[in-house]
């Protein structure tokens, strides 16, 4: 077992954990933070992205101990505290966003990431972004323009 | 995944020092040997990870050559390189995807040498140097099969030398699933050569076009690799994405529109 600590949206954590324990695993049955989904565990889907030192990554491919002194952010750390959706969920709602949600997670992840590197991207580069990203349900219209009109709220 | 152990050494005599001892396979991003594991394609004894490495990132241009730490993500060198060399910049940009491209890094993707990867394309196409901790390696001596390169089992690449071409351009047909190269052609000129690499094509991996090399040395125009005969189609990967006559003819479509992409 190898002992690691981290910040895990924004709380810190200390656990000791096998070195092949993935870094979703981690999250989810280690922390209990469900959120994170295991949608193919073949690093194609995205459904398990999360936000490490503020890159977006495939927990799935990823071990935890690489994680060790990193700041983690999940789709647990979007909302506010007290359970008020951040932008970006809020406008896949408004948007019919997700249809099952089994994809929503990674998502909301990835636009994220892609709004922080990219404020105001256009339809195109927003479908490119989420290249890695499947819905099962083919929602993708939706998801786009729920991503376009995050950019928007977010201004 | 079998359990292994998991080493972080801070230098790179430490990593090969780690490396000596027992069956241990180097983890650079982790986007390939990962889904490897997990999938118990293999079975390490020990993971010697490079994360901790001091001096394998960055980028240094200047003296007509771009040097790139082995450990630097593709994220990186699409963002850092857009401007001074763009065909590596727009290669390294249409790795995988968003996530793949902030973990996987330059010298991890040749290590593995995996016969469908962008990054061969673009070391063999500019006839690149790959640096390792005891020796310099050029591209035509560095790539010898599927999955399979010059480096000796204790051997670490600590960067990649690429001189500056005149124009390059990078064509790639992506297999629409995986998003790796069904067929991706890197051209180059260089002073006084062109120079063409093949990836995702052969059944032995990234090869030069030499064919499409002299022609294009001759006339670099798409209109001279038009009179080209493929490359042999018994010699190209041939399964279920597509035969190895389709791979034959990409290579020809792939080679041109480089070539036009080059301006």
């Amino acid at each position: 077992m190898v002992e690691i600590s981290m910040t895990v949206n924004g709380k810190p954590v200390t656990a000791q954990v096998e070195p092949r324990t993935l870094l979703v695993t981690f999250l989810r049955e280690h922390l209990g933070l469900t959120g994170t989904h295991v949608g193919c565990d073949t690093s194609q889907c995205g459904a398990c992205n999360v936000h490490v030192n503020g890159m977006l990554a495939k927990s799935c491919t990823m071990l935890a101990v690489e994680a060790d002194g990193a700041e983690i952010v999940t789709i647990e750390g979007m909302a506010a505290p007290d359970g008020t959706l951040g932008v970006i969920q809020q406008a896949f709602q408004d948007h019919h966003g997700l249809q099952c949600g089994f994809c929503t997670p990674g998502m909301v992840m990835s636009a994220a990431a892609l709004l922080r590197e990219n404020p105001d991207p256009s339809e195109e580069e927003i479908r490119a972004f989420l290249e890695g990203n499947l819905c099962r349900c083919t929602g993708y219209h939706n998801i786009v323009k729920a991503v376009r009109a995050a950019a928007e709220a977010m201004g | 995944m079998y359990a292994f152990e998991f080493v972080k050494p801070k230098t790179v005599e430490e990593a090969v020092a780690a490396l000596r001892e027992g069956e241990a396979k180097v983890l650079a991003g982790g986007q390939t040997l990962i889904p490897t594991l997990k999938q118990r394609l293999a079975a390490p004894e020990k993971l010697v990870s490079l994360a901790g490495v001091e001096g394998l990132r960055g980028i240094r241009t200047g003296d007509g050559v771009v040097e790139i730490g082995a450990g630097t993500t593709h994220a990186v060198i699409a963002r850092e390189l857009a401007g001074a060399v763009p065909a590596l910049a727009a290669l390294a940009g249409d790795i995988g995807d968003p996530a793949v491209r902030n973990r996987g890094t330059i010298g991890g993707s040749l290590a593995n040498n995996d016969p469908s990867a962008d990054w061969p394309a673009a070391v063999l196409g500019l006839g690149a140097t790959v640096v390792t901790d005891r020796r310099e390696i050029a591209a035509d001596d560095f790539f010898q099969g599927l999955f399979t390169t010059a480096l000796e089992e204790d051997e670490i690449i600590t960067a990649v030398r690429f001189p500056m071409p005149k124009t390059a351009a990078y064509a790639k047909f992506d297999q629409p699933a995986s998003r790796f190269a069904l067929v991706g052609v890197f051209v180059a000129r260089l002073d006084g050569n062109v120079r063409v690499a093949v990836t995702g094509a052969s059944e032995n991996g990234v090869f030069r076009w030499q064919a499409a090399e002299a022609a294009l040395g001759a006339d670099f125009a798409p209109a001279a690799v038009e009179a080209l005969a493929p490359p042999p189609a018994e010699e190209m990967i041939s399964d279920l994405h597509g035969a190895g006559d389709y791979r034959a003819h990409l290579v020809k479509v792939m080679t041109k529109r480089a070539v036009a992409a080059c301006g």
